[in-house]
């Protein structure tokens, strides 16, 4: 909760996780069982595996406008369809490149491996990428916070 | 195939400079199996520029296609109008890029990716050159190990001295010819070696010229 005040009130980061559905998505599922708190900038996306995540599908979502991406799959050597999580690792690594060399930055972009007992652990994930994404400031990519905050709903105009 | 991979996107963003809207056209051919220019590569590739662009406060415009093969006409001419296009971006090998700007003669159209060479693929994510395209095929004399592009020295009668336990002097890669003395040794055909090879006639291969292929029976004539 303390964190969660933390947030900066003109900067609500928007963080879209690509969760495996036997490791995060369920570890996320327990978070909430668990009355854990953990900041609302991540905004879950279920996937069969990590490994479903391909580059195109990061770059995608930075985009659209996220201010950081994590895939959160299995921990290494448990994925339920054996190396799925490694390649996502790879891929995570190939998009971080890219994000580098057009000046976005791949710090915005990270890979976490948890299991699917590992709520606490999730919550602690979320915490982490937000304060990570709090440091690096809004993506200049994201145009629709420039409206919002026109509109006065959210953020400072620059 | 034919493998390549992509360019410096720095090197791409300068000759895309003052274009505005630009055609990515990938190929569903050799670059997709080496997983360079396929559909997949060239959807990153737009968003690579259309972010980079934005970030640089000059926003791309992209229209992204992947033609079933970039060197055949049927499939070239599914590009239709380009009204509108600044450029085209191909992610096909040198062939492609220069097919398209043969049939878009109104059109700048520029490369993408660099054609490495004609290869195989060792393993997923490693590819490897196997094929100098010399335009004469010395395999039958050679055990199916090609001297003319595995040897650094393209030699055609044994190993130089360079040739040190198995290993080339050039680049840390097999000497091709220790490669064809043992898979004829398997073979048991080392009698075959011991046939010189006349001086290759290299004006089959580059040196000739742009080479052409002419089979009358194939042709369609309307």
């Amino acid at each position: 909760m303390e964190k969660h005040q933390r947030l900066d009130e003109t900067f609500n980061p928007k963080i879209i996780a690509f969760c495996c559905y036997y490791c995060a998505y369920s570890a996320a599922d327990l978070a909430g069982s668990l009355r854990l708190q953990y900041p609302p900038t991540v905004r879950l996306i279920e996937q069969p595996c990590s490994g479903k995540v391909d580059i195109r599908l990061l770059l995608e979502a930075f985009e659209g406008g996220a201010d950081g991406v994590y895939v959160a799959g299995c921990l290494e050597g448990d994925c339920h369809f054996l190396k799925g999580n490694i390649r996502a690792k790879k891929r995570v690594n190939a998009a971080k490149k890219i994000l580098d060399n057009i000046g976005l930055g791949g710090d915005r972009l990270e890979m976490f491996n948890l299991s699917g007992s590992m709520g606490p652990r999730f919550a602690e994930i979320a915490n982490e990428m937000t304060e990570r994404i709090l440091q690096i400031g809004p993506s200049p990519l994201n145009k629709v916070r420039e409206k919002r905050a026109k509109k006065g709903e959210e953020g400072d105009l620059k | 195939m034919i493998v390549a991979e992509a360019k410096p996107l720095e090197e791409i963003l300068e000759s895309l400079k003052g274009m505005s809207k630009v055609l990515v056209v990938g190929c569903g051919g050799c670059v997709s199996v080496c997983l360079a220019g396929g559909e997949k590569e060239t959807g990153i590739m737009a968003s690579a520029l259309r972010m980079k662009r934005e970030l640089m406060g000059e926003p791309l415009e992209t229209l992204e296609e992947t033609l079933t093969r970039q060197c055949d006409p049927e499939y070239v001419k599914e590009l239709g109008t380009l009204d509108g296009i600044d450029c085209i971006l191909s992610l096909a090998c040198g062939v492609g890029v220069q097919f398209l700007a043969e049939y878009y003669p109104q059109t700048w159209v520029l490369p993408a990716l660099n054609t490495k060479f004609a290869g195989a693929t060792i393993e997923h994510g490693l590819w490897e050159e196997r094929c100098g395209l010399c335009g004469e095929c010395v395999l039958a004399q050679t055990g199916g190990v090609c001297p003319v592009i595995r040897c650094a020295k393209s030699l055609l009668n044994g190993p130089c001295g360079g040739s040190q336990n198995g290993k080339c002097e050039v680049k840390p890669n097999e000497c091709a010819w220790q490669l064809i003395y043992d898979r004829m040794n398997n073979l048991g055909r080392l009698e075959l070696l011991l046939e010189v090879a006349d001086a290759k006639d290299w004006s089959k291969s580059r040196d000739g010229g742009p080479r052409k292929v002419v089979r009358e029976d194939v042709k369609i004539d309307d």
